[in-house]
């Protein structure tokens, strides 16, 4: 059957308009805004969702969020391509602020990082005294281990503790220590899938939904604290950088109502970021 | 597989109460991947039409190299993109980085070369079928270039089709020069690399079938411009 022509051109018209609109999607609205680099497991939480609404009802400034590893975070900021780094490495925050990137750095919230692994726990880190001796047990058991193996804050809090117990997980990579070179949520699909233990942030563990048998084995051990920062990209290095409304941001965060907010956030009922700007 | 079941539903669920986050993911999705057609069609039409008829030196290595193209990977045009784009690189003063603009510029270099050898080889092939009746006419280049791209149209259809395809599908360049920000650059499929991440795989197929399902559409859609077998097998009236 053919279709008759007034309706093809109609069609046809339709589409070239659908393609137009396209060209105009660049224009911004003229509403003021910030790009925040950050972390997965900040984004992979829902604090953003939670946070941002929030923040925008007080400020009219749009917070855009690009959630990477933390090494990626600081390497794009450092490129300047953000107002404001939220992320979790301490030493490299300072030395972000030290090399002049950044203006300032704030403790912003704290968690803290688990061990995760099948309930069956063969390698038995339930029964370890301490984080050392619960990697020394996966270590000598081979059974698996996902690493992060991207560069993130929580790769670089891992190989710490890997390198305080001793050992060097380097020489068994692609062996039983496999590293996914991804985010955190993806690298806990891939624990799950292959039955390896694995390092998380109990924020991204506790609102991952594909647990599966997976359990926490290890945690509470001052060694596993977990520390974000915020800091103001630097104007001097890059004119562009929007200082007055990143400014703005890191002062509601670090501030009674960003920090009650932070206090605020629930996943399963459970609290997942423990506000410690201060005051 | 018993997932699969509870996508479908959540997938018709979310169709059926017409959730605006997803109907603006899926719209942001189809702008950038249509403007992306649009513009590598508008590069790529004449591009293949010139590397088809004409006889020039470089020719041959510029069919290799379009075709070689076709499967560069969309990581890396996102990673060119995302250097040209960025604050510190060449293009960075217009701050296009995390825009949607960004997003069409990296789709587009992905399927222009696939745009290009496609309709190099179609409009090739319909070149040498017409030859004599070109020869016979002595007409104009232009107006040789003009009827080989109306007679081709129908080819040249589904050349755009192959590009739509290769630009609703990928991920790895809108990634990176998108940022995935939510409510600005959030489209299809990175919106499910993030559910995927997040765990939450039910909800990530669930957005993986409504993708299908638009690519199925936009296919349909433009299967009713194709009019019948007959007509699109006619020859130019012209000829006879």
């Amino acid at each position: 059957m053919m279709m008759s022509s007034g309706i093809r051109r109609r069609i046809l018209r339709l589409l070239a308009g659908v393609l137009f609109c396209g060209f105009s999607a660049g224009v911004s609205a003229l509403q003021d805004s910030i790009v925040i680099q950050s972390t997965t497991s900040t984004a992979n939480s829902g604090l953003y969702d939670y946070l941002l609404p929030l923040f925008e009802e007080a400020h009219d400034i749009k917070v855009n969020v690009v959630a990477v590893g933390t090494g990626q975070a600081i390497r794009n900021a450092m490129r300047g391509d953000g107002d404001v780094l939220l992320v979790h490495a301490e030493s490299d925050e300072k030395q972000f602020v030290a090399d002049g990137w950044g203006v300032e750095r704030f403790d912003l919230m704290f968690n803290d990082f688990v061990l995760v692994g099948p309930v069956a726990d063969p390698a038995g880190l339930g029964e370890a005294d301490s984080v050392s001796e619960a990697l020394m047990r996966v270590s000598r058991s081979g059974e698996f281990f996902a690493s992060r193996g991207d560069d993130s804050g929580t790769h670089k809090k891992e190989l710490a503790l890997w390198r305080s117990a001793g050992i060097d997980p380097s020489e068994a990579s692609g062996g039983w220590y496999r590293e996914t070179g991804s985010g955190m949520g993806a690298t806990l699909n891939v624990a799950v899938g292959m039955n390896a233990y694995c390092l998380t942030d109990r924020a991204t563990w506790i609102s991952f939904a594909n647990k599966q048998g997976f359990t926490v084995l290890y945690e509470d051990d001052p060694p596993l604290f977990n520390q974000y920062g915020i800091i103001l990209v630097d104007a001097k290095k890059h004119p562009h950088v929007n200082a007055k409304a990143g400014q703005i941001f890191i002062d509601w965060m670090i501030g009674k109502a960003g920090q009650t907010a932070i206090a605020g956030f629930r996943q399963s009922g459970q609290q997942l970021f423990f506000p410690n700007a201060s005051p | 597989m018993q997932e699969l079941s509870s996508s479908f539903a959540i997938a018709f669920s979310l169709i059926g109460t017409l959730d605006a986050d997803l109907f603006e993911i899926v719209g942001l999705s189809l702008r950038v991947s249509l403007s992306a057609v649009g513009l590598s069609l508008l590069i790529g039409l004449p591009v293949g039409a010139a590397i088809a008829i004409g006889r020039f030196p470089g020719r041959f290595s510029l069919i290799v190299i379009s075709n070689s193209l076709m499967g560069m990977p969309p990581v890396v045009v996102g990673l060119l993109v995302y250097l040209a784009l960025s604050r510190a690189g060449p293009f960075g003063v217009l701050g296009l980085l995390y825009t949607p603009t960004a997003m069409v510029i990296a789709q587009t270099l992905l399927i222009t070369p696939i745009v290009i050898a496609l309709a190099r080889q179609t409009i090739e092939d319909l070149n040498t079928e017409y030859a004599e009746y070109f020869a016979s006419l002595a007409i104009s280049l232009g107006h040789r270039v003009r009827t080989l791209l109306w007679e081709g149209r129908y080819g040249l259809l589904t050349v755009g089709l192959a590009g739509f395809g290769r630009a609703i599908s990928e991920v790895g360049a809108v990634m990176i020069v998108g940022g995935n920000i939510d409510h600005l650059t959030r489209v299809m499929t990175t919106a499910i690399a993030l559910e995927t991440s997040k765990g939450d795989l039910e909800l990530a197929m669930a957005l993986g079938i409504i993708l299908m399902l638009l690519a199925l559409a936009v296919n349909l859609l433009l299967s009713f411009i194709r009019p019948s077998e007959r007509v699109g097998k006619k020859r130019p009236a012209a000829s006879y």
